[in-house]
């Protein structure tokens, strides 16, 4: 093992050897004291994120055997994930508690997942990324069946699983395909082959079409989106929530890394089906949503929408003169997104009742009147996932359009444009029942889930009014190109 | 940032930004604890925050007997775009300090006087609680006038503009659930907004096309460039100063645009001395002399600000003398004085202008302070609710042995307005009168027309209000109101006696003032003139007396003695010349007309129809979306299935 490896991966080992030693720790900690798991969790995560911030100054380097790669965007992006692993605990604790599954494996196994993801913004080669995408997904698949006497969370963590094995086939299929074709799995060294080596253009395009529809599944883009619905509204919302966010950041990781670093030379190819994908996501997101009585279903639309707009960065991914930009809108939109993302799942954990109830919109009712603060935080996120301005989710479209028009993609950006506007209506719908209807709703006393509800609507507000200065730091986060 | 790049001749003109920000202080704090602090002390921090811009504008005063030339004091870097420059900054110089005591010192009398005023008013309407909010509207409209006059620039300028047409809409409507139908003063303030933006629209117009000629909106630098942009382009500065005409008769009531000033009279009374006769109303006549370089410029613009002033004085004042209404006539009376005013600076007698502005400020907040008087006194006699309405000069007469000061301060007023020697109006009056004389016979003519209406209808309503028998039974137990409102009362009267002494002939005080922000021509002193307009004075108060005086009208309901020796012309005045009418038939109808198309026929149907199809639509497809999701993983693995192939069979067949 040499140092290089070491130095760049020593964050997700800290953390994977954190949540081992967690999950021994965890035995010794009684039921009903697991809250101090819940805190040995976030210390591990904050000490991560020490050491990735730490990590801020080094050069983009890879190591000898080209496995994986530290960058801006890879920091950037790891940065996003423990945050996220944060707010994951955050949203868990008392949510634990309440439905009586209070068991320390759910913080061990939130760890590796993360890990899973940090690894997979550094993987830098094919069967890497593999592992990394198992790594971030098994784990997750125990999440969702974490509430176990329920069969609504049996039910999700089965057909994730199914369905996240299939997406794996596909992903392994491609890089055999890849490999087949180039000889080479090391994402440096399939850029080098498709301009030097002759290279079987069937077999490869092939390969490079089922790794992506792979990883178009973890994204949840249209038409392999089918398991979101399902699968986040029977997971525990905590892990939904952190799913919604976090497993969508890590798939847009690797997806704008394998793009942007392999495969520039194949745009011609490849860019007419990144756009179809977007399209479809767009408007099959934000149609379905409007119909859901259920708050979860919706949010799952809602995340299967954003993913649309997501793919709308990466369509230009081939066009050199755009790709600061490609970059520094899609790690901005992650970043809004997730903010967005989290604060209102945190809005909807504190709503959720101890038997699963208080999912209803019409739940919702009367929450304007009853717990002013909980209902503009979600006052906020709704409008910046709407992308009304004052909100970061306004910024975060305004620089993925502004993308897509500079790439020469302008109907697409007005098929977002329109469907942004669908959008409105079941977002503000959210609205139209917390303050125009009367009702008592019933909110958990969670002060951590109002913590980050708060925190989260305030960064979403107060960041907007600084948009530059997120640009400027998503934008210096440069992913190195070979 | 704050001040530190202006090099300041005078340490004491640092504190210029105060003027502002002292009353804004006031609306803050009274914002934020007037409530709690009740009517003494929310009324104590209004007070306190006029005096205080009073105390600060006199400082300035003081700074500029040293150094006339003033200084530009730098609050705030506003924006920068492109080559356009525009900071917050106040132009301290001897005609905006000219503004700043006027606005603060006659603003702090009607403070004062607003303090019991509005204590009663509050309770006459049954609304205590509004107490707080009224002074919360009055210093903010201190504040933004204070913008409007110490702006450096233009668009600082127009900022203070629509600020105080803000505080006017606002205080006018103030009772604004009151009024005819419950509407009469929403509605009222409606139109003062409406009207007043369409000349806002004007002065607008202006600035963008003053941007576009000059490049800066800075008044040092337009000023200096009008020169030779008219010797290039004389059309520009034309078009510029004719729009800015446009922002002025909104502003300040004249042709076409007066009609919003007699309704503003919904407003509190203290609103209608402070905003609508002696500040806000003048800040056209103060945005022509401070243009005074553009209009050299354009001679003929200046000509039509020059009829426009003179056309409105007459027009209006016509209108006055068939008026029953207390407050009516004295509002007609302060649009044909604005049009002296307009008339003043449109000639180029700037200083005149300016002069008869400062003297109308003290006599006309008089009198509307004092008529404001005579109504608190009936409706606090009025205990039987006999009484349809305090301010119709008819159920009045005889009030002069039982508002004793209040008479006395009247008549002062009246006087002074009516230019009596050696009372303020006169000096000022005469002033306009001769440049006039110079200017066109013409003018000068109507504008002695003028004058002798104005002292016509005020002896008329010294006559109607003060004497006589009392026609109701509020008026026969009247009595004088407490010191807080006749004080300053008596103040104002003062100034009102001896405010000529600004700009004596021979002295010219205001003018040498003035000369250091201004091209001043020296003014003259023509004995026939003063003679002339005093023989005037003489001849309308006779007349006046052997109509209103000598037989004084015995009932409430009979008909004036005018109408009978005038007939269909009394009827006209009386009617106002049906100038709403002609306005609302020209322009109110046909709009709302279209409104009403395009609301319920274009609207309604069209764009509805058209929403409401899109959105059954997007319901449709979204329910077709949702079908699929069945709840079967294999069906799932089938769309995933039928994706990959299509992407497939894309790459193969395209």
């Amino acid at each position: 093992m040499n140092s290089d490896l070491l130095t760049i991966l020593l964050p997700t080992l800290a953390l994977t050897g954190w949540a081992l030693l967690l999950l021994l720790v965890d035995l010794w900690i009684p039921r009903e004291h697991k809250g101090i798991t819940a805190v040995l969790a976030a210390a591990g995560l904050a000490a991560a994120l020490g050491l990735t911030l730490s990590q801020g100054r080094l050069p983009a380097m890879t190591d000898s055997t080209v496995m994986v790669i530290s960058d801006g965007y890879a920091l950037f992006l790891d940065v996003l994930f423990l945050a996220s692993g944060l707010a994951g605990v955050a949203l868990a604790h008392e949510y634990l508690k309440r439905a009586n599954i209070a068991n320390g494996e759910y913080y061990a196994l939130l760890l590796f997942s993360v890990a899973g993801m940090m690894l997979m913004a550094h993987a830098y080669n094919l069967i890497l990324i593999f592992l990394a995408l198992e790594l971030l997904s098994i784990p997750l698949y125990i999440l969702s069946g974490i509430n176990r006497p329920r069969l609504e969370s049996e039910e999700s963590a089965l057909k994730y699983f199914l369905l996240g094995a299939f997406s794996s086939g596909f992903v392994l299929y491609g890089t055999a395909l890849i490999y087949g074709a180039t000889a080479r799995t090391d994402l440096p060294g399939i850029f080098a082959a498709l301009q030097s080596a002759p290279v079987n253009p069937v077999i490869f395009i092939l390969g490079a079409v089922l790794l992506l529809v792979g990883l178009a599944y973890k994204v949840s883009a249209v038409p392999f989106h089918m398991w979101t619905p399902d699968v986040y509204e029977g997971a525990p919302t905590p892990v939904t929530g952190f799913m919604a966010v976090a497993v969508k950041a890590a798939g847009f990781a690797v997806l704008g890394r394998i793009l942007m670093a392999a495969f520039p030379t194949v745009g011609k190819d490849l860019t007419p089906i990144l756009w179809a994908l977007a399209a479809l996501t767009m408007l099959v997101g934000n149609l379905a949503a409007i119909t859901q009585k259920s708050i979860k279903r919706m949010l799952a639309y809602s995340s299967i929408a954003h993913a649309g707009y997501l793919l709308m960065a990466l369509v230009p991914f081939s066009n050199r003169l755009v790709n600061s930009d490609v970059q520094a809108s899609l790690l901005f939109y992650l970043v809004a997104y997730a903010l967005t993302g989290l604060g209102a799942w945190a809005v909807v954990t504190a709503l959720e009742k101890q038997n699963g109830d208080g999912l209803k919109l019409e739940d919702y009712a009367g929450l304007g009147k009853s717990h002013p603060w909980l209902a503009l935080a979600m006052t906020v996120f709704m409008l910046s996932f709407t992308g009304i301005p004052l909100t970061l989710g306004f910024w975060g479209k305004f620089y993925l359009f502004r993308t897509a028009i500079e790439g020469g993609f302008t109907l697409l950006a007005v098929i977002g444009v329109v469907t942004s506007l669908i959008s409105a209506y079941y977002y503000l719908r959210v609205l139209m029942y917390m303050y125009m209807r009367a009702g008592s709703p019933s909110v958990e006393r969670a002060p951590w889930l109002q913590v980050t509800a708060v925190a989260a609507a305030l960064a979403v507000v107060l960041i907007s009014f600084i948009p530059n200065v997120l640009l400027n730091l998503a934008g210096n986060s440069l992913l190195l190109l070979p | 940032m704050l001040l530190s790049e202006v090099s300041l001749h005078d340490p004491v003109f640092r504190l210029a930004p105060l003027v502002i920000f002292l009353p804004l202080a006031g609306v803050i704090l009274n914002l934020l604890i007037g409530r709690r602090l009740g009517e003494l002390g929310a009324g104590l921090i209004a007070c306190l925050a006029g005096a205080g811009a009073f105390a600060v504008s006199a400082a300035l005063a003081f700074g500029l007997k040293s150094s006339p030339e003033g200084a530009i004091v730098l609050i705030w870097r506003w924006f920068q775009v492109g080559n356009l420059d525009l900071n917050w900054s106040l132009k301290v110089d001897t005609l905006s300090v000219t503004m700043m005591l006027v606005v603060s010192g006659v603003g702090t009398l009607i403070h004062i006087y607003a303090t019991r005023y509005m204590h009663s008013d509050v309770r006459h309407h049954h609304e205590p609680g509004r107490y707080t909010r009224f002074f919360v509207f009055f210093n903010l409209f201190l504040a933004a006038m204070m913008v409007l006059v110490s702006a450096d620039n233009f668009l600082m300028l127009f900022v203070g503009w629509e600020g105080v047409g803000l505080c006017s809409y606002l205080l006018i409507g103030f009772w604004f659930e009151g009024g005819e139908g419950g509407l009469g003063n929403a509605r009222a303030a409606k139109k003062a907004f409406v009207v007043n933006r369409i000349g806002d629209f004007g002065l607008l117009i202006a600035i963008f096309i003053m941007l576009g000629a000059f490049g800066s909106l800075e008044f040092s630098r337009v000023f200096a460039a009008a020169p030779a942009v008219t010797a290039t382009a004389p059309g520009v500065v034309l078009a510029i100063t004719l729009f800015m005409l446009l922002g002025v008769t909104g502003k300040s009531a004249q042709l076409p645009l007066f009609v919003w000033l007699p309704d503003a009279m919904a407003g509190p009374t203290p609103v209608s001395a402070l905003i609508h006769a002696a500040t806000m109303v003048t800040a056209g006549v103060y945005l022509v002399a401070r243009s005074q370089p553009l209009f050299v410029q354009a001679p003929l613009a200046a000509d039509v600000v020059l009829w426009v002033g003179a056309i409105t004085a007459l027009f209006a004042g016509t209108i006055a003398v068939g008026q029953y209404d207390i407050k009516k006539v004295l509002a007609y009376s302060t649009i044909s004085q604005l049009g002296f005013m307009v008339a003043a600076v449109g000639m180029g007698a700037v200083v005149a202008g300016m002069f008869h502005l400062i003297t109308h400020a003290f006599f006309k907040a008089l009198l509307f302070l004092a008529a404001g008087s005579v109504i608190l006194a009936l409706e606090e006699a009025d205990h039987g609710h006999d009484l349809q309405d305090a301010q119709d000069m008819r159920v009045m007469g005889g009030l002069r042995s039982r508002l004793p000061v209040t008479f006395w301060t009247f008549l002062i007023g009246a006087l002074a307005l009516s230019g009596l020697v050696p009372l303020a109006g006169f000096f000022s009056k005469d002033e306009i009168l001769v440049a006039a004389q110079q200017k066109s016979p013409a003018v000068f003519i109507i504008l002695l027309a003028a004058a002798f209406l104005t002292a016509f209808y005020m002896a008329r309503q010294v006559f109607l209000v003060f004497f006589g028998r009392p026609r109701s039974g509020a008026a026969e137990h009247a009595r004088e109101n407490p010191p807080l409102i006749t004080v300053p009362l008596i103040a104002l009267a003062l100034l009102s006696i001896f405010g000529g002494v600004l700009n004596l002939p021979g002295v010219h005080t205001l003018e040498h003032w003035l000369e250091h922000s201004l091209n001043v021509t020296p003014a003259k002193f023509v004995l026939w003139i003063a003679l002339v307009s005093l023989a005037v004075l003489a001849a309308a108060v006779t007349l006046a007396w052997l109509l209103y005086g000598r037989k004084p009208r015995a009932t409430a309901r009979e008909a004036d003695p005018l109408a009978a020796r005038l007939g269909g012309l009394y009827r006209a005045l009386e009617a106002r010349w049906k100038v709403d009418e002609f306005y609302s038939w020209l322009v109110v109808r046909p709009f709302e007309r279209a409104a009403e198309f395009l609301s319920s026929i274009f609207d309604l149907k069209l764009i509805n129809g058209l929403g409401d199809g899109l959105g059954a639509l997007v319901q449709s497809l979204s329910t077709a979306a949702s079908r699929i999701q069945n709840g079967f993983v294999r069906s799932y693995t089938l769309v995933f299935l039928v994706g990959v192939t299509a992407i497939l069979a894309y790459l193969l067949l395209r």
